[in-house]
């Protein structure tokens, strides 16, 4: 911690430092200037204010430490029971490339109960190595228990950089995490690259939900920390002939003190919409919420052998479930093409489909924002496109 | 129960756009409003006050402006609000504004419940909530969307990607809300009014009032840095379809052919 310095041989009281003071940190006393230390916030204003040469700061100064030694590219591995999040694989995929610029290993780190025998798969796709914390408590997500873990192989390991998904469970535990640790954390990474220069992680987001793009870097903290938005990264083919060492780490879970308690866990009666690998999806905005629209989007759907999606008003009215929900608080998508139907092109709904190879929009207002990333832009009603898109499919 | 709710000031839209020459957001022009899913975690706490009793303080960072936010929050029935505002604050990313937070809390004293929306609609990064539980070393629940406050305990439905989990917490908790889980209320021109008197229970803390160095707060004591900040291109080209819906859907079934994008298998 620093400290100012009062040289009282040299103070002549004559007030400038203590008016200067942002913060009341500094009184006069028998004439002369006294250092309150609680109020002080080492600003620094003070000592320029000083014609006397009479006071001294001890400043902490930031400096950024030697990282060197600090190697591996590290994939928190999201399971749900024991099956691992298909966000792990887009992960490893991301993983792999970074690792290969820095000539690092990567590593799957994996929190759960009995996993070993699956973690081969990991390699498969991109890991050198797995480590695995097994351990009964960690076969439910909780937060107290897997930052516990987590944190704990960190330390053990010392990474240089770690990529965790941004599903709702990254999110819980991603903050949490570098809070413990002490590491800067960037939210919802849209794409991770290596600076040439400085061979740090360029981790790049949206912010204003889509309109600006920030590049954040993290200097001061390692292992450098990102949560990655799903659906975005590209997972490597499985190759089984790769091979790796699967080690099993010693954590002590029982240093963990649960705070938390699960009562029940409720899973939607609509099971196995997986949207992020779909290859086709027609999506539907507000003119399909009725009936008519949800059966005509669904005709044409069935007719292309694609997946149903929308935008949140659909969900919000009631007429397609959450699951189906595309854009910033629902999923990320990227199939070879996407029909926009009736979907004017929010910006919130463009960052969960503007990965998309093709983009299809239909839309009756010909400034509609959806125009601006579409390959294909039809102005018209969808009531009159759609059926006669059907009927051209099943005539085919 | 002792309830604190955070809260940011944020603009009221996501179109914002650059400064091409400084590279800086252009924030003129734009209306600030309550970040909308902090004004469902006040609404919860004022609810929670109606059943068990006890105070809501809110606590907001942000530049002086930022007491129209905490005024509004006192508008709708809190009972104090206290504004951390320090230029030693600006520029931080959330590892320093869960700092400076949490240390605010903690002057506060004893408090069972702090509530705050899932995320804030400018940063949109969810972390501050569970950033400010960990400095003070308290349980989280995120993703709220029903919530159940008792003496002693929490009862959540905490939202999944698909479907949800309910939990229990003992307190001191800290809870972030979405917007399902209520409608907030209007401010009342009676709370107006007493929000903007002399009299209003609002307090200004700077670095010194809680406790903080300026090195560990603001830009100087941010983990992360910003090196660039661009607005994304939407690089297509767009070729528009116009005829007939008959015409129009042989000629896209034609071209998405050409592109080899198989339909219908």
């Amino acid at each position: 911690m620093g400290a100012i310095v009062i040289d009282l041989e040299k103070c002549n009281g004559c007030t400038m430092c203590s008016r200067a003071c942002p913060y009341q940190a500094i009184e006069m006393a028998d004439k002369k200037a006294r250092w309150i230390e609680d109020r002080c916030t080492l600003c620094g204003a003070c000592l320029e204010s000083c014609k006397f040469d009479a006071l001294f700061g001890e400043m902490p100064v930031p400096e950024v430490p030697d990282f060197s030694d600090r190697r591996g590219v590290w994939v928190f591995v999201e399971q749900h029971d024991g099956e691992f999040h298909r966000s792990a694989f887009e992960l490893l995929g991301c993983a792999r490339g970074l690792a290969d610029e820095l000539g690092q290993e990567v590593v799957a780190a994996v929190l759960g109960n009995d996993l070993k025998e699956k973690a081969s798969r990991l390699i498969h796709h991109g890991a050198d190595r797995c480590i695995l914390v097994d351990d009964p408590s960690l076969a439910y997500y909780q937060t107290c228990t897997h930052t516990h873990a987590l944190s704990e192989l960190v330390k053990q390991h010392r990474p240089n950089i770690l990529l965790i998904a941004a599903t709702h469970l990254g999110r819980d535990m991603a903050p949490r995490l570098a809070r413990r640790l002490g590491l800067g954390l960037t939210a919802d990474c849209t794409r991770l690259t290596i600076d040439p220069d400085e061979r740090i992680l360029l981790q790049t987001r949206p912010a204003f939900g889509g309109n600006i793009m920030a590049t954040i870097v993290s200097r001061f903290s390692r292992p450098q920390t990102a949560t990655v938005r799903p659906g975005i990264m590209t997972p490597l083919p499985a190759d089984s002939s790769r091979t790796g060492e699967v080690s099993v780490a010693q954590v002590d879970m029982a240093a963990c003190r649960e705070f938390t308690r699960v009562l029940e866990c409720v899973l939607p009666e609509e099971k196995g919409v997986d949207l992020a690998s779909a290859k086709i999806i027609v999506a539907g905005g507000r003119p399909v919420c009725s009936d008519r629209g949800v059966s005509v989007l669904r005709e044409f759907a069935d007719a292309v052998g694609g997946e149903m999606a929308c935008t949140r008003v659909v969900v919000e009215e009631g007429f397609l479930p959450a699951t189906r929900q595309v854009g910033q608080t629902g999923q990320s998508v990227r199939p070879a093409v996407y029909f926009a139907c009736g979907i004017s092109g929010a910006v919130q709904h463009k960052a969960g489909m503007d990965g998309s190879r093709y983009v299809v929009a239909i839309n009756k207002d010909p400034d509609a924002p959806i125009f601006e990333i579409a390959d294909f832009a039809i102005v018209g009603d969808l009531f009159e496109i759609l059926p006669a898109l059907t009927r051209a499919m099943r005539e085919r | 129960m002792n309830i604190v709710v955070l809260v940011k000031q944020v603009p009221n839209t996501t179109d914002v756009k650059i400064d091409p020459k400084t590279g800086n957001l252009i924030r003129e022009g734009v209306a600030s409003i309550i970040n909308p899913e902090d004004r469902h975690g006040l609404e919860a706490g004022l609810q929670i006050r109606e059943k068990l009793g006890g105070t809501v303080t809110v606590i907001s960072m942000g530049p002086p402006q930022a007491m129209e936010t905490v005024c509004e929050c006192l508008a709708m029935g809190a009972d104090r609000g206290i504004l951390l505002s320090d230029r030693a604050f600006a520029g931080a990313d959330t590892w320093a504004t869960s700092t400076a937070l949490g240390m605010a809390v903690r002057k506060l004293g004893e408090f069972d419940l702090i509530l705050a929306g899932r995320q804030a609609i400018d940063g949109d990064t969810a972390q501050i909530g569970p950033q400010v539980a960990e400095f003070l070393r308290i349980a989280q629940l995120t993703y709220v969307r029903r919530l159940d406050a008792q003496e002693g305990k929490v009862i959540a439905e905490r939202a999944l990607e698909d479907g949800c989990e309910h939990i229990e917490a003992p307190t001191p908790v800290l809870v972030t809300v979405l917007g399902a889980l209520n409608k907030p209320r209007h401010p009342t021109v009676e709370g107006i009014l007493a929000a903007t008197s002399e009299r209003s229970p609002v307090e200004v803390w700077n670095a010194a009032d809680i406790g903080v160095k300026v090195q560990d707060v603001g830009l100087a004591g941010s983990l992360t840095h910003v090196v660039r900040t661009f607005t994304p291109k939407g690089a297509r080209d767009t070729r528009r379809l116009e005829g007939s819906a008959t015409v129009i859907a042989a000629e896209l079934l034609e071209a998405l052919r050409q592109k080899e994008i198989r339909l219908g298998e």
